[in-house]
């Protein structure tokens, strides 16, 4: 076997803090050997991004590495900082989570790629921006001429991503380390940049640390994997031994927690009530041709125009009574303003909202106050979502205490307590304030207060988007399980489509606020009719590494094309567009290709 | 950019005109008028010369009449300083206004943004609190205060080294010597040097945390570029939205410094104006003032959004 070009021994990572000491990496021991991939899975708070900021100095002022790291045989810490600046971001580079905030906002694409070659490498500035406009290609830059004089906030996800990636490989790097290099990114471009590290990879050599939370990612990339917990390596192997043969514990419970696509039912977990037992036929909503536009500025010359971004755009479909309708798409599809406007959170431009067979745009504020007793939604950042001055009592309370003034304090306080022990909350914590707790436990905080109006109908709006998988697994099980109990129905919108999976009785696919599939749950994933449907189910990634080995990913190449151009809309249908961005297009219609199954008109493949 | 500067300019119009009124109205409604202070005299003549400056007309024609004159440019004559029009006042005294007001801004710019970025970087150190102890020092003790105190131990008693006595003018213009110069911009400039450098530090460190530092550290970029390229630009943007009210803060400042150091500015003018009513002379200043505001915001905004390129020009 080769040479390690990174050996890590004894390395701990420590941060003061007021209360103590944290302990954030324990005594973790591993080599990377040269062109390998190595996976590194593990849930928040397990230590997997301190590890390598402490490998690399990058930690912040309070904390500190010790043990040792050494890269092709010397030490890099306690090296001073203009001796490990000659192996940062030269031999050993990163690119991290959220590509947003990781470029320097006031600085063009173009200077910050040349500054990091410059910087190692002292080739002067014409033979610089040849080898960035070469880079730029291989990421697969669209117009990289251009791109150099942009700044990043022009840029979509994606596009920034593919820069910083760009970045990190123009020294030709011998590692590159990958920090949740795709979390913030929808589906499809997380397959993009997957493919790309891929290709990296294969074409320059480059050995990669991936470190991501995602089982299903680290699956498709990587040769060895190391799964942390708590600051500890609690496994380790190659992909085939820790995906087929999982022997800690832990590692099994990850693997089970993990929604897979491929998998419509989970073993040991609760499961969708099919309709026929919930027996209910009444229809309770039903919504026609729904749109919402919002005016968008842009430039005049004196005065600025304004164009409508059709954000909602001619939706129609209805809902049973203990049916869970889930909305999917990708970010800027409108599957949140879809739902809030359904519950009049925000004002719609067209069509009708029928509730229990009134219109909720006839109703006034009485009225309209009343029927929030029977509409909640669940938000999903459970933080941000509780007022932090007020205890998880008084949060879940409130719902009853503003829609049914006639409880007694007493009545409302049992309420409350019954409602906490049901979501598995500890009813003792009822004084305790929303920053006490953890992300999984607010969520739950979230859905008592959801629950305990016992509505008809609750939104779930990405609510599990931000948790970890084992505590994403515990609260599908309780939404499960609630909906089982009391019968409401459900919107559940979720950019995961594994997680639709396990809760949706019918699934609905937008693209830019339209609808381009409706059918239930198993046709849209076992026969999946659109191009786009077929795109994104191609793009999840499955915790199977022969599986994600074989398969295509990348099925739709290229960019969300701008919500404000109306030619974006027929993407799919190309043969109907009139070549002119202002101009009213067609509509492509919905087609039912088999009993409810809907599927909007495209060009064939 | 420009279309945006050019709404801008013609948005201020409106607003300067309500200054304008505003500040007429309610010197008008003020008791007193420009000649009751002097010696009584005869009916007749009285009424003669409130004609000629048509004082014995309606407040609103009077209005109407200033307004009409002013947008030939002419301020009208001074009613106090007798043989000057306002606007020759204004030309001698803003001058020099500006000379005091701009160096003292500049100073305060410059030593505000190097205090700061240090406090940062020792964030939490010594340094740090030794500058930051300055700052609120700074803050807390009023130019009336400073002006005279700094007058006495570098105007009266002067500084004693080696042998040498060194003395520094305590008042006077001099034609605008660099001697009588220092003490006026240093008691203007010192609350801005402690305001700019708080407001400095707090969103240096803020920044020195960002995602892109960590970014740009990573890329193994020497310490002095990630800090000047990559975070004193964004750590810049709370000084440039703070420059309007800074401006703001001199102008009244210098009305207590340039009374104190007696020196020939505008300040003084609106001082003595408001208070013998000389109605034009107190108009022109505050035209002049309103414009100087208006027009700085104005920059200071352009300046954010030459910083921050996701600033578009609305």
């Amino acid at each position: 076997m080769s040479k390690p070009i990174l050996q890590i021994r004894d390395f701990n990572v420590l941060f003061d803090t007021h209360d103590q000491e944290v302990h954030a990496v324990r005594n973790l021991a591993f080599d990377i050997h040269e062109g390998e991939c190595v996976g590194i899975v593990g849930e928040s708070g397990s230590g997997k991004s301190q590890l390598f900021l402490g490998a690399l100095g990058l930690l912040t002022a309070n904390g500190r590495a010790t043990g040792s790291v050494k890269y092709r045989g010397k030490e890099l810490l306690g090296l001073p900082q203009r001796a490990l600046n000659k192996v940062r971001g030269s031999k050993i580079t990163m690119i991290f989570q959220d590509p947003l905030t990781a470029l320097t906002p006031h600085m063009t694409i173009g200077a910050q790629m040349m500054e990091a070659l410059r910087t190692h490498q002292h080739v002067p500035y014409a033979e610089a921006q040849k080898r960035c406009l070469e880079i730029l290609d291989l990421v697969r830059m669209s117009e990289a001429r251009n791109r150099m004089g942009q700044y990043p906030h022009e840029l979509s996800g994606g596009m920034r991503q593919r820069v910083m990636i760009a970045m990190a490989t123009v020294c030709a790097p011998d590692l590159l380390i990958a920090d949740e290099p795709t979390t913030a990114l929808d589906v499809t471009v997380q397959a993009q940049i997957l493919e790309i590290m891929r290709d990296l990879q294969k074409e320059l050599k480059t050995a990669i640390v991936l470190i991501s939370h995602d089982m299903g990612v680290i699956a498709g990339m990587a040769d060895k994997v190391q799964v942390m917990r708590l600051g500890e390596v609690v496994e380790s192997g190659t992909a085939d031994e820790v995906f087929y043969a999982p022997k800690h514990d832990y590692t099994r419970a990850l693997l089970d927690a993990m929604p897979r696509i491929d998998r419509p039912v989970r073993e040991g977990h609760a499961i969708l009530q099919p309709l026929s037992t919930i027996g209910a036929e009444t229809q309770l909503l039903d919504v026609e041709d729904l749109k919402v536009y919002f005016p968008i500025k842009t430039g005049g010359l004196l005065f600025s125009k304004t164009k409508p971004l059709r954000a909602v755009d001619g939706v129609s479909f209805s809902l049973r009574q203990g049916e869970t309708l889930g909305i999917v798409g990708e970010s800027g599809c409108g599957k949140s303003t879809l739902a809030r406007a359904v519950m009049k959170l925000i004002a719609k431009t067209h069509g009708a909202v029928v509730w229990a067979g009134r219109d909720l745009a006839d109703l006034q504020s009485p009225d309209m106050r009343n029927l929030r007793k029977e509409l909640q939604i669940v938000f999903q950042d459970p933080l941000a979502s509780l007022d932090p001055r007020m205890t998880i009592g008084e949060s879940i309370a409130e719902p009853l205490v503003s829609l049914r003034p006639e409880l007694s304090r007493a009545d409302v306080q049992d309420e409350v307590r019954s409602m906490m022990s049901r979501v598995g909350l500890d009813p003792a914590w009822i004084n305790r304030y929303p920053h006490e707790f953890s992300g999984g436990q607010n969520q739950r905080v979230g859905i008592a207060r959801a629950m305990i109006i016992k509505p008809k109908l609750i939104v779930c709006d990405e609510a599990v988007s931000a948790l970890d998988a084992s505590i994403q697994s515990q609260i599908v099980d309780l939404i499960l399980n609630l909906q089982a109990e009391f019968g409401m129905s459900m919107i559940f919108i979720s950019h995961d489509l594994s997680v639709v999976r396990q809760v949706a009785h019918r699934v609905m696919v937008l693209y830019l606020g339209r609808i381009v599939e409706l059918a239930d749950r198993n046709s849209i994933y076992e026969d999946p009719r659109h191009p786009y449907t077929r795109a994104l189910i191609a793009a999840v990634p499955v915790p199977d590494p022969k599986a994600e080995r074989g398969k295509p990913h990348v099925t739709l190449a290229g960019e969300l094309p701008s919500p404000l151009d109306s030619r974006a809309q027929l993407t799919f249908l190309q043969s109907k567009v009139i070549d002119d961005p202002d101009a009213e297009q067609y509509r492509p219609r919905l087609i039912e290709v088999a009993t409810g199954h809907f599927v909007a008109e495209h060009d064939a493949a | 950019m420009w279309p945006y500067a050019i709404r801008r300019v013609l948005g201020a119009i409106p607003t300067l005109l309500i200054i304008i009124a505003l500040t007429f109205f309610m010197m008008h409604i003020a008791p007193g008028g420009p000649f009751d202070a002097q010696r009584h005299l005869p009916p007749e003549i009285e009424h003669n010369i409130r004609a000629a400056y048509n004082l014995d007309k309606p407040v609103w024609e009077q209005f109407l009449i200033y307004l009409g004159r002013l947008m030939h440019g002419d301020l009208g004559p001074s009613f106090k300083n007798h043989d000057f029009t306002v606007s020759q006042l204004i030309e001698v005294g803003l001058p020099v206004s500006a000379k005091l007001g701009i160096s003292a801004i500049l100073l305060a710019i410059a030593l505000g943004i190097s205090l700061g970025t240090i406090a940062a970087l020792n964030q939490n150190k010594a340094t740090d609190y030794g500058v930051m102890g300055l700052a609120m020092i700074g803050i807390t003790i009023p130019t009336f205060v400073t002006a005279p105190v700094l007058a006495l131990i570098f105007g009266i008693y002067g500084l004693h080294f080696f042998g040498h006595d060194f003395y520094l003018p305590a008042g006077g213009w001099n034609g605008g010597a660099l001697a009588n110069m220092i003490l006026p911009i240093t008691v203007l400039a010192l609350p801005q040097v402690a305001i700019i450098s708080r407001l400095v530090r707090g969103s240096m460190v803020e920044v020195l945390r960002s995602n892109y530092v960590r970014t740009a550290r990573a890329k193994g970029l020497p310490n002095h570029t990630v800090i000047l390229r990559h975070a004193l630009r964004a750590a810049l943007l709370p000084v440039v939205s703070y420059l309007g009210p800074a401006i703001a803060g001199l102008l009244t400042g210098s009305l207590i410094v340039e009374t104190i150091f007696g020196i020939p500015g505008i300040g003084r003018y609106f001082v003595e104006g408001a208070i013998n009513r000389d109605y034009t002379l107190v108009m022109g200043v505050v035209i002049c003032y309103a414009a100087f505001v208006i027009f700085l915001n104005l920059i200071a905004d352009i300046l954010y959004a030459l910083l921050d390129p996701r600033v578009r020009f609305a």
